[in-house]
């Protein structure tokens, strides 16, 4: 492996706003290694949609890039000038939205939407696209392919729109996918369907994930590591079986234990008191601090992402200098 | 009254809607009619101080049964008795209403079920001054209102002077605990509650779930639970029953249904549930999507998924026998 596909340094994102800049990304890092799948979860509001719309250069404004560096396979993207950006959307970087209706125009085939999308990006002729364009419904699992490519969205179920969009998304053979939500509009059934074509596909063709979700399920069944994002700042950050299993951050431990399951039945969940603040209200020092459990002293001050083998948690219990002067007192 | 009394009883429930194209474009196009039966023919009871859960995918149903259960929607066919009163029969008007108070129902949505021009003190007021705190007839006083009012804020783990501002001051949890409190408020019996947490993110999900059941403990409440969520069910239902386009297909007690799923249709469900534990428990992949609830399947509504259909749940819709609707199911008992 030679470094990181993508790469996000310092990351931070500001809405201006009357009273001032809300910052809603505080010095978000990570990398994501080729061919790897990484999931990002948090609950609504965490930044974890945002991170993604900052690193395809599709913030909205007043949203903006503040600070810190995306690079894809080492060269920055995030002072692109918008025709280039537009360029790497699609070719390089492919994108899935949770509404598949939002991806795709009601107004053209299927088809001709996967064509144009081929065109664009690949050097081949259109009756080869076309063929690539059939191939492709096939390896999503949409039956007879050859028949369907010539339907509208509206023929199709959520579920097959959705491979639609996963096909599109990969049809350019980009060297990451960022996946917003691709499940939560659908049935459970579907849903764990939708999963394995992506965790299949992606792996066939080499191509790296940012998987985006609340739902942490979804992310041990599909993602290699996890982000843990709270309050527009990375909490944890490590292999997805360590962190579910042994999470470190006490944020992570307190959503780990609150999630309902089918194997374990418990008399009552487990619950953090409180609610995520708002971006305008976003504490000094560690954001988790009012709802935390283990909150201490050291905990005035904003923790930095600290590394614990090859994972990271930024939370001052593992610093080892914070704890035993917190004894010491 | 003993603890394993029915306080609920749905009998043959059925609701077809009318979904055809207007009457002039159906004469131009030549159309006949066209009906979707959203449920058909449910029967269960809920007994006193349980909570029965009702799992199923969008269009199975659960909703419009939800509906049909609390009186907001009418049934086409069957009856629902409540404490053995039918709120929708023409028997005594007295019984039915003081019925009435004592059924309130829970929504999803937290930003659409408040009137945001309320303030939040005079949402959970109104039950109170239709009813009545204590029992029917006049609304009690200004004043015991307000301290009531108050009263059901702490209750729910919000604080009395919260009651003096308006729902868009609240986060979602908040907004489902003030809408909790409001149910609440005509000391009701029995509380149907749709997707009470779907909206929510799981950390504030567990609270709400956890004051769900304490509430239940102390008010000694009954609750239908509709969820698409197995793991919610699983947590808070004693008894579970399983909607596949809008039939009944397994009803069983929580802890055996979640171990030994009679139907194919609820094993896979199931399976389709991420392993957040990576516990590693086998899992079969599961194809297809629900069909159109406008053309069901003939036979067997499930038989164009299922993994074990045999030539007769191509054609005979199975009978709902022995709380499980399957040709298979049937099969194996009588062998």
């Amino acid at each position: 492996m030679t470094g990181p596909l993508l790469s996000v340094r310092d990351l931070r994102v500001e809405f201006a706003t009357r009273k001032g800049p809300l910052v809603a990304l505080d010095g978000v890092s990570f990398d994501i290694a080729p061919g790897e799948v990484l999931g990002v979860v948090g609950e609504s509001g965490a930044g974890k949609s945002l991170t993604g719309l900052a690193i395809i250069g599709l913030l909205d404004p007043p949203g903006r890039i503040a600070g810190g560096e995306i690079s894809l396979a080492g060269k920055r993207i995030d002072s692109l000038p918008p025709a280039q950006m537009r360029d790497i959307r699609g070719r390089r970087i492919g994108i899935i939205f949770q509404d598949p209706m939002t991806s795709l125009n009601p107004l053209l085939r299927i088809g001709d939407q996967l064509t144009e999308t081929i065109l664009a990006h690949k050097s081949v002729g259109r009756r080869e696209a076309r063929e690539r364009a059939i191939a492709w419904l096939g390896e999503v699992g949409i039956p007879s392919p050859e028949k369907r490519i010539d339907g509208y969205p509206h023929e199709f179920s959520g579920g097959m729109r959705q491979r639609v969009v996963i096909a599109l998304a990969l049809c350019a053979e980009p060297a990451l996918v960022i996946a917003d939500e691709p499940t939560t509009a659908l049935d459970v059934s579907v849903q764990a369907q939708i999963i394995s074509v992506l965790k299949n596909l992606t792996r066939r063709h080499g191509a790296a994930v940012m998987l985006i979700t609340h739902d942490m399920g979804v992310i041990a069944e599909t993602a290699d590591r996890v982000a843990v994002m709270y309050a527009g700042r990375i909490a944890e950050v490590g292999e997805v079986h360590e962190v579910v299993r042994d999470p470190l951050h006490p944020y992570t431990q307190g959503l780990m234990a609150a999630i309902p399951t089918l194997e374990v039945s418990a008399r009552r969940l487990a619950q953090i008191p409180g609610a995520m603040p708002r971006l305008s209200a976003i504490p000094p020092g560690c954001a988790f601090a009012p709802r935390c459990p283990r909150v201490f002293a050291r905990c005035a001050e904003r923790p930095p992402l600290m590394a614990i083998g090859d994972r990271g948690a930024a939370c001052w219990l593992y610093d080892r200098a914070a704890v035993a002067a917190d004894v010491r007192t | 009254m003993n603890a394993a009394d029915p306080i609920v009883e749905v009998h043959g429930l059925r609701r077809v809607f009318d979904v055809s194209a207007p009457f002039l474009s159906r004469l131009i196009a030549r159309e006949p009619r066209r009906t979707l039966t959203a449920v058909d023919g449910a029967d269960f009871t809920i007994l006193r101080g349980e909570t029965f859960g009702l799992v199923g995918e969008s269009g199975s149903g659960k909703s419009t049964l939800a509906r049909m259960v609390v009186g907001l929607l009418e049934a086409s066919q069957g009856r629902v008795l409540i404490e053995g009163v039918d709120l929708a029969g023409t028997g005594d008007k007295a019984a039915r209403r003081a019925i009435r108070r004592r059924i309130q129902m829970i929504f999803q949505d937290p930003y659409a079920s408040l009137n945001p021009r309320w303030r939040v003190g005079d949402i959970i007021a109104e039950p109170i001054r239709a009813f009545g705190a204590g029992g029917a007839g006049a609304g009690p006083g200004k004043r015991a209102t307000v301290a009531r009012v108050g009263e059901l804020l702490e209750l729910v783990g919000l604080h009395p002077a919260d009651g003096r501002k308006f729902p868009h001051e609240f986060s979602g949890g908040q907004r489902q605990r003030i809408a909790i409190a409001r149910a609440i408020a005509a000391q009701p019996d029995f509380i149907v509650c749709d997707e009470p947490t779907s909206a929510l993110d799981v950390s504030i999900q567990a609270q709400i779930l956890n004051l769900m059941r304490d509430l239940q403990d102390r008010l000694g409440l009954t609750y239908l639970l509709i969820t698409h969520n197995l793991a919610v069910v699983r947590f808070m239902a004693s008894r579970v029953g399983v909607m596949y386009l809008g039939r009944l297909v397994e009803i069983g007690e929580t802890e055996a249904l979640f171990a030994r799923p009679r139907h194919p249709y609820t094993r896979m469900l199931l399976d389709a549930v991420p392993d957040l534990m990576m516990s590693g428990r086998p899992r079969t992949p599961i194809g297809g999507e629900p069909p159109n609830p406008i053309d069901p399947p003939p036979g067997c509504p499930f038989h164009p998924r299922c993994p074990q259909a045999i030539a007769i749940c191509r054609t005979e819709r199975p009978a709902f026998i022995d709380n499980v609707a399957c040709h298979l199911a049937h099969d194996e008992r009588q062998n």
